[in-house]
């Protein structure tokens, strides 16, 4: 497992030896902030939570995680590095975590740097400062699980593009699992449980309660799970695929 | 010790690698030579545990490549084709990358960093980014890589590959440095490397291992070997001395090119004809610029085994 935080330093390192880390805070930050002051109405609400922040960290994701997740494995199968990595001695498995790990403290990171508007809300009132707490919890774990289907994606193909649409369109599905969109395609052949257990996957189901402050083990354990399900199918691609 | 038994890789309907055994001891240099898509490289891969064979086996110094893949990576040193690297690091970065993915630390890991560093001259380019640099430089890296742990099996797929003759000569000393306490399996197509810094040489066509022999040794199956080259001062004797060189009883046959005066007579098999060449030279007077006697021309038996 020293091998693990071997290659999430190199990865995590990498990220900002290139303007993609700069590119992607700054961004994340604008945007992240534009949903919550215009389409949250964060002073219009009249109240000190960071609700409408929160809210759309869901839409947020679903365009810019794939832009990080996108070239966690194409890339190396284009340049060939990974015939580099893969011939060190070196599981497969240290490999896809150590590379998921990095792009998730760095999202992570980007992430915390928003800690401005939760002063903000401090400056302005009283929040219950743990609920948001909660909330930061929530949104990590969902960046995660959009990284983990990002990273299968990206193991899937060598041209970062298509593992990118690949990633956006998965986690779309995942995000509106428990909406009529997705359902309706299950709702005129399956069984109603397997309905149900469509729409229990949902990001959104999921995330909502702890974005509003409310951790239940399930939700976390649902992220968890997730994230394990699509490490091992990227590993699992990656171990057919890797040499093509 | 490297080591493969009927080793075979099939794609779909494609049969990369066709039951190829082979053993490499200590102190030999192998080269590994084909056309292109013979299926050198998926060998080697195979090797490295990069590719998993479809059946058969291969193991370096006693550890499956399958069964035991960490113990087996552990001690090879492999420069995979194109030598990948990641661009976007300093040289400086990368080295201790693998340095620490090869787990050396404290001292060792210090002495092994200004070995590789001094011994392939990187100490110019430590803080460039490995994309900056040039086709030499990154080649030199990827060998510094693959020798990072000082490995006791070194495979190098086409090391070098795309450079300039200087860089070229570069490549082969290191290798030649290296070939006393090692077991170094080289690929090629470029057959002026086997004579350079090969004792063996493997030749392998559609996936199958076609010869198996030493340079030398491959040389002899030309039919040029022990032929006899020379080139005239006058082109104008050219077709006297053709007919007086084929009517010797050894001659088989005589190849000659007008462009350089040259006239090459092939013997018949196992017969030695130089001194019956050279005693008619001067019988007839023919005034040379240069005589030889040829040991086989690699390229001739590679187009013949491989075509």
């Amino acid at each position: 497992m020293r091998n693990v935080g071997i290659i999430m330093r190199r990865e995590l390192a990498s990220y900002f030896a290139t303007p993609l880390a700069y590119v992607f805070i700054v961004i994340f930050l604008f945007l992240a902030n534009v949903f919550t002051f215009y389409l949250g109405h964060l002073y219009e609400s009249g109240q000190a939570d960071l609700y409408p922040f929160f809210t759309f960290h869901p839409w947020l994701y679903l365009f810019l995680i794939p832009a990080i997740s996108m070239k966690l494995w194409s890339e190396e199968r284009k340049s060939g590095s990974i015939e580099l990595l893969m011939t060190q001695p070196v599981e497969l498995s240290e490999a896809v975590l150590g590379k998921f790990l990095a792009a998730w403290i760095f999202t992570a990171l980007a992430v915390a740097l928003t800690f401005p508007l939760w002063i903000t809300v401090n400056y302005l009132g009283h929040p219950d400062n743990g609920a948001i707490l909660t909330a930061y919890l929530g949104s990590i774990m969902l960046a995660g699980g959009f990284l983990a289907i990002g990273s299968c994606m990206s193991a899937l193909t060598r041209n970062q593009v298509v593992a990118f649409i690949l990633a956006v369109v998965a986690c779309f599905m995942f995000l509106l699992a428990g909406f009529p969109l997705v359902l309706d395609v299950f709702r005129s052949w399956a069984p109603q449980p397997l309905i149900d257990a469509v729409a229990s996957l949902s990001f959104l189901t999921h995330f909502e309660s702890i974005q509003k402050g409310v951790i239940d083990l399930r939700d976390l354990l649902y992220f968890a799970m997730l994230i394990a399900f699509f490490l091992l199918a990227t590993a699992i691609a990656l171990e057919l695929r890797k040499a093509d | 010790m490297i080591k493969t038994e009927q080793l075979t890789k099939r794609y779909d309907s494609l049969t990369a690698v066709d039951d190829v055994s082979f053993h490499v001891g200590p102190g030999e240099v192998l080269g590994f030579l084909g056309p292109n898509g013979a299926g050198k490289t998926t060998t080697m891969r195979m090797l490295a545990g990069f590719v998993t064979p479809t059946s058969g086996r291969a193991s370096i110094c006693g550890h499956d490549v399958e069964s035991e893949p960490l113990k087996a990576k552990a001690a090879l040193g492999y420069l995979p084709e194109g030598a990948p690297l990641y661009g976007e690091m300093t040289v400086r970065r990368f080295l201790e990358f693998i340095a620490d993915l090869r787990s050396l630390t404290g001292a060792r890991r210090s002495q092994r960093l200004g070995h590789v560093i001094e011994h392939l001259q990187l100490g110019g380019v430590l803080d460039q980014t490995i994309e900056t640099l040039s086709k030499g430089f990154r080649r030199r890296v990827g060998l510094a890589q693959a020798i990072m742990h000082d490995p006791p099996v070194l495979i190098l797929d086409e090391p070098t590959d795309g450079l300039d003759p200087n860089q070229k000569h570069e490549v082969r000393t290191l290798i030649n440095d290296m070939a006393r306490d090692k077991i170094i399996v080289i690929s090629t197509h470029i057959l002026e490397e086997v004579d350079a810094v090969c004792t063996r040489a493997i030749i392998i066509s559609r996936g199958r291992i076609v010869a198996d022999d030493t340079p030398t040794g491959l040389a002899a199956r030309s039919r040029y070997h022990n032929a006899v080259s020379m080139q005239l001062e006058q082109p104008a004797q050219l077709a006297e001395a053709r007919a007086a060189v084929a009517a010797l009883p050894a001659v088989a046959e005589v190849e000659v090119s007008e462009r350089d005066a040259r006239l090459t007579a092939l013997p018949r098999a196992g017969a030695t004809i130089l001194p019956a060449v050279s005693e008619l030279a001067v019988r007839a007077g023919l005034k040379l610029k240069e005589l030889h006697l040829e040991s086989g021309r690699l390229d001739e038996v590679f187009r013949t085994i491989t075509a």
